[in-house]
C-alpha cells in the first residue's frame, strides 16, 4: 500500500534523473517506461480508493498534523489517473514529433519534473507542500516553454513566469496567514478546525487570497493574460501537456482548498465567483472566435472551459461538483486530443495559420474524423463525454435557480460549436489554398505512433460518453468527498481507520 | 577573474577551511544548527571564490567536475535515502540508523537522514556552482 502512494512521485523523479544517461534513445526509453508505469500505478490507486476508501501515507512515519501526509481520496484518484493517462500519451506523442534538437536540452527529464510536480500537487495533504508542488511545476514548465530559445518563446515565457511568480507569492502569503489563524497547514486538520470554529472575517479574506492565487494558475478572468501569450510558442507536445493539465491543477487546488477547507467562508464569495465564471467563459470563447491561428484558438478555449469548472464552485452543490469532476476529466482528454490534432496538421502542412491550411479531410480522413469527435465532445454534443458534463452542470444550475449563468453557459456552448466549425471548414473542408512557396512536405504521411495517442484519447472520450454511469459514480464519490470531507479527515487524523 | 596576488593567496588558504567547515556543518546538521543545505552553500562559496580568482575555465580544468551531472547524482541519493526507510520499515523517508562501535574512537551514528543530507549537500553545491559558473562565462564574454 505504502509504495503505491509514493510511486507517482518517485517514477517521474527517476525520469528526471535519466538526464545522467548520455544516449538520447535510452533516455527516451527510460522515460516512456516510467510514464507507462506511472499510468498503471495511478489507475491502480483509483481502483483502490474506490474499493477501500481514502488511502493515506504519513511520510517518514510522523503522525498526522505534524508530518506531511500523502492522501489519495476519490478526487485525487480521478485526477491522478487522468494525468497519468495524459502523461503517457504526451510521452508517446513527443517521441514521434519532438525534433532531435529539442530533445538535446534534456526534454524528457524536464517532462519528468513537471509530471512530478503535477502528481505531487494532487497527492499532497499539506498546504505548504502544495505550494512547493506549484513551484516545481512552475520551474519545469518555464524551462519547457523556453527550450529552443526562439524570440517568441522567451517573450511568452517571461510573461508566464512573472504572473505565476506573483500567484505563488500570494499563495505563500495566504498559507502563512492560514497558519497564523489555524495553527496548522495539514489540510484535513484545517478542514476540521475551520468547520468547528468558522472565522467569517479573516476566513473570507483567506479564501479570497487563495481564489486569486489559484485563479492566476487556472487562467480565470481577469488573470488569464499569461496563457494566450505563451501557450502557442513551445513544441506542440508541450502545449498539449500544458493545455491539458496545468490550468486544471489550479482548479483542483480551488476545489481542495476553497471547497473543502473554507466552505462557509466561500458562501460570501459565491456571487463573485459566478460572475467571474461567466466572464471567463464569455471572454475565452470570444477570444477564440477571433483567432486565426490553430493553437491560439485552442488556447483561448482552455480559458472558456475553465469558466465551466469555476461555475461549479459558484453553485456549490453535490450535483454541480459531480458535473464539474466529470467535465474536468472530459476537458482534459478533449483539449489534449485537439492540440495533438493541430500538431499533426502542422506535421502535414507546415503551418498553424488557418488561412494557409486546408484540404486535410481528403489528405488525412482519419485525422479529420478524430478531430470531429474531439470537437463535438468539446462543444457538448451527445453521445460524447462533454455532453454529460455540461448536462450535469446545467441541471444543477437550474435546480437552485441560477438561470443567468445557465443561459450564459448554453450560449457559450453554441459559440464553441461555431469556432470548432470554423476550424473544420478552414483546416479540413476547404481545398488547400495556393501557396506562395511549395509545401515543405507534400507527400509526408502520419506515422501510427503519431496517430495512436490521439486515437486512444478520442476512444476514451467516446467510451466515457457512451458508458457514462461508472464515470458518473466516480465523479459523484469525488464530489461528495470534497464537499463533506468526513472520511478524508478521519483517514488522515485517526490512523488505522483508513486502512 | 582577478589578477590580484593577495586575493589568490587568500583563496588558496581559505579553500580547505571552507570545504572542511561545510562538511562539519553537514554532519552535525541532524542534531544541531547546520545540515545539507547550509553545508552545500558554504562549499559552493568555495567554488565561487575560486571562480572569482581564477575564472570559470581554469576552475573547470582544475576541479574536473561536471556540476550539472553531479546534481542528478545528488537527486538519486536523495531518492535512495527515502527508499531505505520504505524497504526496511515500510515508511517512505523513515529514519533508519546503523550504529557501529569503532574501537578506541567511539560509536558512529550513520543513517538514512545522513544520506539524505549528503544528497541535499551535493544538489545545493552543484546547482549554485553551475549557476555561478555560467554567469561567470557570460561575464568573460562581455569583457572580451
Amino acid at each position: 500500500m505504502q509504495i503505491l502512494l509514493v510511486l507517482p512521485l518517485i517514477l517521474p523523479l527517476l525520469i528526471g534523473c535519466s538526464a545522467l544517461i548520455r544516449f538520447r534513445n535510452i533516455r527516451q526509453t527510460v522515460a516512456l517506461i516510467c510514464l507507462f508505469l506511472n499510468m498503471l500505478v495511478c489507475l491502480l490507486l483509483l481502483v483502490e480508493t474506490h474499493l477501500y476508501g481514502v488511502q493515506v501515507v504519513q511520510s517518514g512515519g510522523v503522525i498526522a498534523p505534524y508530518g506531511i501526509s500523502l492522501v489519495v481520496d476519490s478526487l485525487t484518484g480521478v485526477m491522478l489517473a487522468i494525468s497519468g493517462i495524459i502523461g503517457f500519451a504526451v510521452g508517446i506523442f513527443s517521441a514521434a514529433t519532438i525534433a532531435a534538437n529539442h530533445q538535446r536540452f534534456a526534454y524528457y527529464p524536464l517532462f519528468g519534473f513537471l509530471m512530478m510536480g503535477i502528481n505531487f500537487a494532487f497527492i499532497t495533504g499539506d498546504l505548504f507542500t502544495l505550494y512547493v508542488a506549484f513551484e516545481v511545476m512552475l520551474m519545469a514548465s518555464f524551462v519547457l516553454l523556453t527550450v529552443g530559445g526562439e524570440r517568441s518563446q522567451i517573450e511568452g515565457g517571461l510573461k508566464y513566469v512573472t504572473l505565476n511568480l506573483i500567484s505563488s507569492t500570494i499563495f505563500l502569503i495566504a498559507a502563512g496567514l492560514t497558519y497564523a489563524v489555524a495553527g496548522t497547514l495539514n489540510m484535513a486538520h484545517l478542514a476540521a478546525i475551520m468547520a468547528e470554529q468558522p472565522s467569517p472575517g479573516i476566513g473570507t479574506v483567506l479564501a479570497a487570497l487563495f481564489l486569486i492565487a489559484f485563479g492566476i494558475k487556472a487562467a480565470m478572468f481577469p488573470l488569464f493574460f499569461w496563457l494566450p501569450a505563451s501557450y502557442h510558442t513551445p513544441p506542440i507536445a508541450v502545449t498539449a501537456l500544458f493545455g491539458g493539465l496545468l490550468t486544471k491543477v489550479g482548479i483542483y487546488s480551488m476545489w481542495r482548498v476553497l471547497v473543502m477547507i473554507f466552505p462557509q467562508e466561500l458562501a460570501y464569495l459565491q456571487p463573485l465567483i459566478l460572475v467571474l465564471a461567466a466572464l471567463t467563459m464569455i471572454i475565452g470563447v470570444l477570444g477564440a472566435v477571433a483567432q486565426t491561428e490553430f493553437r491560439r484558438l485552442l488556447s483561448f478555449h482552455i480559458i472558456s472551459q475553465i469558466g465551466y469548472l469555476l461555475m461549479a464552485i459558484g453553485l456549490l452543490t453535490v450535483d454541480s461538483m459531480t458535473g464539474a469532476v466529470f467535465f474536468m476529466v472530459h476537458v482534459i482528454l478533449a483539449k489534449t486530443a485537439l492540440f495533438f490534432v493541430s500538431g499533426l496538421a502542422y506535421e502535414l502542412e507546415g503551418t498553424y495559420k488557418l488561412k494557409k491550411l486546408g484540404g486535410l479531410s481528403k489528405r488525412a480522413p482519419g485525422l479529420a474524423l478524430l478531430f470531429l469527435f474531439a470537437a463535438f465532445s468539446l462543444a457538448g454534443f451527445p453521445p460524447f463525454s462533454g455532453f454529460w458534463g455540461k448536462l450535469l452542470l446545467i441541471r444543477s444550475g437550474l435546480e437552485i435557480g441560477q438561470y443567468v449563468i445557465v443561459a450564459i453557459a448554453l450560449a457559450v456552448s453554441l459559440l464553441t460549436t461555431y469556432s470548432m466549425l470554423k476550424i473544420w471548414t478552414e483546416v479540413f473542408w476547404k481545398p488547400l489554398p495556393k501557396q506562395d512557396t511549395e509545401l515543405a512536405s507534400p507527400h509526408k504521411r502520419l506515422s501510427p505512433l503519431m496517430l495512436a495517442p490521439v486515437g486512444v484519447l478520442v476512444g476514451l472520450i467516446i467510451a466515457i460518453g457512451v458508458f457514462a454511469e461508472p464515470m458518473y459514480q466516480l465523479s459523484e464519490a469525488a464530489a461528495v468527498g470534497v464537499i463533506s470531507p468526513v472520511s478524508y479527515i478521519e483517514a488522515v487524523l485517526l490512523p488505522g481507520t483508513g486502512e | 577573474m582577478t589578477r590580484s596576488v593577495f586575493f589568490r593567496f587568500v583563496v588558496r588558504v581559505m579553500l580547505p577551511v571552507l570545504f572542511i567547515f561545510s562538511l562539519m556543518l553537514m554532519l552535525r546538521g541532524h542534531n544541531e544548527a547546520g545540515g545539507g543545505f547550509i553545508g552545500g552553500l558554504v562549499a559552493s562559496s568555495g567554488v565561487i571564490l575560486m571562480t572569482l580568482a581564477y575564472g570559470p575555465d581554469e576552475v573547470r580544468q582544475r576541479l574536473k567536475i561536471d556540476f550539472l551531472r553531479l546534481m542528478f547524482f545528488g537527486l538519486l541519493i536523495v531518492i535512495l535515502a527515502g527508499l531505505v526507510g520504505l524497504i526496511i520499515e515500510g515508511e517512505f523517508l523513515a529514519a533508519e540508523w546503523w550504529k557501529p562501535v569503532l574501537q578506541g574512537i567511539g560509536q558512529l551514528e550513520l543513517g538514512s537522514p545522513l544520506l539524505f543530507d549528503m544528497g541535499v549537500y551535493i544538489i545545493v553545491l552543484s546547482v549554485t556552482s553551475s549557476i555561478v559558473m555560467s554567469m561567470a562565462d557570460e561575464g568573460e564574454r562581455m569583457d572580451d
